[in-house]
């Protein structure tokens, strides 16, 4: 077992456990934080897989916005902290059969792939790796279209979230 | 490789060639190595920490007419200890109905999010930890983690007054943010790097010089990022007493204080890499990475005390009017410099150096005398909106 292959059990552990805590803690709070954790391990996640960039992207919007707007929404909206509430409902096992069976299916599809059983591999020394993705998003032989639409889609949320937080004088 | 010329790598090197002589196995010895090398740093980190607090307070007396620590060593420079010893022989209260977990994890989670950076910090072309190539968006992760400690501090300490110094500590961290990331992309676009040591490489000319308005936003977006006057609405002692810190005794108020001070220096420090050529000084730093090392920490002092400076000197603003100060003003501004920054970089690249230059410092001083004519009619119009034109006429 490889040094990498133990970090990456190690923090799927964590991610897994940290998940498993953000549905099953009573505290909303509490849920956030752990929520918190999972987040930073996917972060791990995409270090261990050489994607730098990604990784603080991660962090920075999830961890930095994402992460810090849920405390505050479930600190300005609700009074008590604690749920007190049933925590399954009468669908639970329809939806862990699905979990189950998406979980199956995607093992079952990337096990025919010939990357999933390798290490990632280092880049090679110089090699610019995040002014390639800057290049890739612009390229018109790139990604260039699904980046600008991604763009508008979030201009227009920001516009509508304008829209309906404005006060007329 | 000698000492002088790579010291830390000689002294790595050395410390592997022995592990290993003792039969230890490579990749054990080689995260041994590395562990020390963390240790190392943030060990100094910590010790240039204690002499921060006397600085801060020696500077602040000079501020202030006074003459601050001078009982304890020559020029109170034991003062910091004593303070040491009297935070850690307080005794540690924690509050009643407060989340103790988080309670004890926030103020390690705000001095780690300081330290953290210093990961990325080149006190020389060969002394650092890590050459991130991402940087400029590392600085801004590291602070959501800060900012996530303020708001687990306020909210686990079960105070209605911390948890306002953390709701207005929040809005200011997360809007100045924007600002920030957009004046860090300027040196990013110049150097066409976001690494740090590419960023002091290629700064021949100091990027103060091509760009002094981003230089100038970047150190507002700092101060407030920093939650320092006169951006401190987090702690103002006159509203909410302490802010998000206020139940917090001891040495657990001494990592928070120590998290802040540390702060300001390591933004300070950033700001002498971004806009100052970090540790280059008209080639002395050729002379060895220690000299370069020297430069760089003075530098970040010099940062630091112009810090130190706006915060001794400049009131408290009033919440309302610093949103909109960074999103009407700030944001649009940081935008404006980038695009402008982007299309002049694209021009001017095939020039001499010396268009290149006057270009670049032409265009900010343009766009900052537009500024000021669109501030000046701005207030002019104010001014007659709440003195009425006829009063207006008779100032005249």
């Amino acid at each position: 077992m490889t040094f990498t292959q133990i970090i990456f059990l190690i923090t799927a552990a964590v991610i897994l456990g940290s998940a498993l805590m953000v549905v099953s803690t009573r505290n909303l709070v509490h849920a956030a934080l752990w929520l918190i954790v999972t987040l930073f391990g996917v972060a791990v996640l995409y270090a261990i897989l050489n994607a730098s960039f990604l990784a603080v992207v991660q962090v920075v919007v999830y961890i930095g916005a994402i992460a810090i707007l849920f405390i505050f929404a479930i600190m300005l909206t609700r009074r008590e902290m604690l749920d007190r509430g049933p925590q399954l409902n009468r669908g639970w096992w329809l939806n862990a059969i699905i979990a189950v069976l998406t979980f199956g299916g995607l093992f079952w599809m990337l096990q025919g792939w010939s990357g999933f059983s390798k290490a990632a591999a280092d880049f090679p020394s110089g090699y610019d790796a995040v002014g390639q993705l800057g290049k890739a998003l612009v390229s018109p032989t790139g990604f260039v279209l699904p980046f600008e639409v991604a763009s508008v889609l979030l201009l227009a949320a920001l516009v509508g979230a304008v829209y309906v937080a404005f006060t007329r004088k | 490789m000698n000492f002088w010329t790579d010291p830390v790598n000689f002294v790595a090197q050395w410390l592997l060639g022995l592990l290993t002589g003792w039969g230890m196995p490579g990749w054990l010895a080689s995260l041994l190595v590395q562990l020390i090398g963390v240790v190392v740093l943030v060990s100094m980190m910590m010790v240039i920490d204690i002499f921060l607090v006397w600085i801060e307070r020696k500077v602040v007396a000079r501020f202030q007419d006074r003459l601050g620590p001078n009982r304890v060593g020559p020029f109170g420079i034991i003062q910091p200890f004593a303070d040491i010893i009297k935070l850690i022989i307080k005794e540690d209260i924690t509050p009643n109905g407060a989340d103790k977990l988080i309670y004890n994890l926030a103020p390690i989670l705000s001095l780690m999010s300081v330290l953290l950076l210093w990961a990325i910090v080149p006190l020389a072309p060969v002394i650092l930890g890590v050459d991130l190539n991402v940087g400029a968006l590392y600085i801004i992760a590291a602070g959501a983690i800060g900012t996530l400690s303020i708001i687990m501090a306020a909210w686990a300490s079960n105070n209605k007054f911390a948890l306002l110094g953390a709701f207005r500590q929040v809005a200011v961290l997360v809007s100045f943010e924007v600002p920030m990331l957009a004046t860090m992309l300027i040196p990013t676009i110049l150097a066409g790097s976001m690494g740090m040591n590419e960023i002091i490489q290629s700064q021949n000319v100091w990027y103060i010089v091509l760009a002094p308005l981003a230089g100038l936003i970047f150190m507002i977006a700092a101060i407030a990022e920093l939650g320092r006057a006169p951006f401190d609405l987090n702690e103002a002692e006159s509203e909410i007493v302490a802010g998000y810190h206020i139940e917090y005794t001891g040495m657990k108020f001494g990592l928070f204080y120590a998290g802040e001070l540390l702060h300001a220096f390591t933004f300070g420090g950033f700001w002498a890499i971004l806009f100052l050529g970090g540790y280059r000084f008209f080639g002395l730093e050729n002379l060895g990475p220690i000299v370069a090392a020297a430069i760089l920490m003075a530098k970040a002092l010099f940062g630091y005390w112009l810090i130190m400076w706006v915060r001794y000197t400049v009131m408290r603003i009033r919440i309302d009017h610093m949103l909109a100060f960074n999103w009407k003003f700030l944001t649009p501004l940081a935008f404006t410099l980038l695009i402008l920054t982007a299309l002049m970089n694209a021009l001017l690249r095939g020039t001499s150096s010396g268009v290149y230059i006057l270009g670049m410092l032409l265009t900010n001083v343009i766009l900052g005398w537009i500024i000021v004519e669109i501030l000046r009619g701005f207030s002019r119009r104010e001014r007659e909106r709440v003195e009425g034109p006829q009063q207006a006429v008779a100032h005249q």
